[in-house]
């Protein structure tokens, strides 16, 4: 369990997966409970046929009436059944409460977040009654703890499922029709989510980084992602800006406060601050920035990215540039 | 024959011939429609060629395409016709689905509408003025045209203009039929205005002619 405590719905880090592991255990100690006494059971039956054997079946026919045991046979029977209805009834019951629990309406104040499911990445969309204070990011979320969030989940093309198992169960993303879900995490710490609904050749490269900071870091972040992309600092930067609004990398990307504003592709504003390229598939360094860049469908086959022709000159610059937007 | 029934012994006991029995069905079926069948599933074998996906592309070594002739019209003596590139996506549907979907994303829309055109020329019509070829609309796209047609050179990798080119013929049809995509990605709406079937126009406090 160790292993994947990032990625695990037994190491709940919000209230809803909270409820949910609380089911989660009382199922499993129930069935475990159940499976152990049918075990035993067996067990039971097999010796005492096998001490009763006389060698002679007519011999054991008339030892045991056939009467006797047939109707003991029905009250063994009527009992359990009716005990397996009892418990099937009282995990029915706490399903309903666990349920309730989750699914209470949210808090009108909560922190709302438009995530679009895309093949095969997450845009992100921190709302703000500010047109201005709308932040757009891709594949990684920032949350703060403690304070409720609601997720408003659209699709751009086909049905996606947003999970983080760390703090909530699945919600799909359907094209036309947004939906909602919403969790108030309650412990720090960074998670994965995955995308549960088969949604082509990369669905299961489609992850997002999922981080619960203390509410402090999480403005700070905030405030940080507000803010248009900083001005190059060298030639080199600016060059590497020149790059990216001439190159190919203009008709799918935008990076605020440049010309660039094509909402094909992820949002490049402040990539230098993010922890992994390609929807959590690579860790963002420079090396890999800059094979993405040239070929990305040699690094995830079939990724929308077509392989782009630079000169190394102007690789490197746009690597510098693109490693300055923190 | 009769070495053989000496050899095992049986001689004086009468010869059993196999007696004429019916077939039952299956084995008629059998018999008779088995070659037929088996010449049926081969022949259906060779429909199970897929239709080839690009999923790692390859980083283009170089333009292909760059100069086109777009009439027959040339001064001085006659030239060699260019020859024509054949366009790779024009028989592969899904090639020409994401040539539909880089024709929206890359805002031909904005100008050419769906086809129909606004402040561009019209799509889905048989006019062309640059010509239709599939080189001829490489070319349009890449070098751009007089009076608005930007050019993409640098900004689209070839594979998706090849993708784009093979949409752009098939709307006024003239990509391979077969290979067109039969679903749109968009939610349906109600048929053009003018493109139902035509009825008789009459006044409704009449009955209806027949």
């Amino acid at each position: 369990m160790t292993a994947a405590d990032f990625q695990s719905a037994l190491n709940p880090a919000a209230n809803e997966s909270a409820h949910i592991a609380h089911l989660w255990w009382i199922f499993f100690w129930v069935m475990l409970v159940i499976f152990a006494l049918v075990a035993i059971c067996l067990f039971i039956a097999i010796l005492r046929n096998i001490s009763r054997t006389s060698g002679d079946p007519q011999l054991d026919i008339i030892a045991d009436p056939a009467q006797r045991t047939e109707s003991r046979a029905t009250t063994v029977v009527s009992t359990l059944v009716a005990i397996t209805v009892l418990i099937l009834f009282a995990l029915l019951i706490s399903d309903f409460f666990t349920g309730n629990a989750i699914y209470a309406t949210p808090d009108p104040n909560a922190l709302a977040i438009k995530i679009t499911g895309h093949q095969w990445w997450w845009e992100v969309q921190y709302q703000d009654p500010q047109p201005s204070d709308i932040v757009t990011t891709a594949n990684e979320i920032h949350v703060p703890v403690g304070k409720p969030v609601k997720l408003e989940l659209q699709s751009n093309d086909v049905i996606h499922s947003f999970w983080v198992p760390n703090i909530h169960g699945k919600k799909d993303l359907v094209p036309g029709h947004p939906t909602t879900t919403w969790f108030t995490a309650r412990r720090t710490g960074e998670f994965r989510g995955q995308c549960a609904e088969y949604c082509g050749e990369e669905h299961a490269h489609m992850r997002l980084v999922f981080v619960a900071e203390a509410p402090d870091a999480f403005s700070d972040w905030l405030n940080a992602q507000k803010k248009s992309a900083p001005e190059p600092m060298s030639d080199s930067e600016r060059r590497g800006r020149e790059v990216f609004l001439t190159a190919q990398c203009v008709m799918c990307h935008s990076i605020q406060g440049t010309k660039a504003h094509a909402t094909l592709g992820p949002d490049l504003t402040h990539i230098g601050s993010r922890k992994m390229l390609g929807a959590g598939e690579l860790p963002n360094t420079r090396g890999y920035l800059a094979g993405w860049i040239l070929n990305a469908s040699a690094l995830k086959p079939g990724v929308r990215m077509p392989p782009n022709q630079l000169s190394s000159d102007d690789l490197n610059s746009l690597l510098d540039y693109l490693g300055g937007l923190k | 024959m009769n070495d053989e029934i000496r050899s095992k012994g049986i001689v004086g006991q009468p010869l059993r011939l196999p007696s004429k029995r019916r077939a039952c069905p299956a084995e008629f079926f059998l018999r008779s429609c088995f070659p037929y069948f088996f010449v049926l599933l081969s022949l259906l074998l060779f429909s199970c060629k897929r239709e080839q996906r690009t999923l790692v592309v390859q980083p283009p070594s170089a333009e292909e395409a760059s100069l086109q002739q777009m009439s027959d019209l040339a001064p001085g003596p006659k030239h060699r016709q260019v020859p024509s590139v054949p366009n790779p996506d024009e028989n592969n549907s899904w090639a020409m689905s994401e040539g539909k979907q880089l024709y929206e994303a890359y805002n031909c829309v904005g100008c050419h509408a769906h086809g129909g055109g606004g402040m561009g020329p019209a799509l889905m019509d048989e006019k062309w003025i640059y010509g239709h070829e599939p080189q001829q609309v490489y070319a349009t796209i890449v070098e751009g045209r007089p009076n608005g047609m930007p050019s993409f050179r640098g900004k689209i990798p070839n594979d998706q203009l090849w993708e784009i080119v093979a949409y752009v013929r098939s709307l006024s049809g003239l990509a391979n039929q077969w290979a067109a995509g039969a679903r749109d990605d968009h939610i349906k709406g109600p048929p053009p205005p003018n493109s139902v079937p035509e009825g008789t126009p009459h006044n409704s406090s009449e009955p209806q002619p027949k």
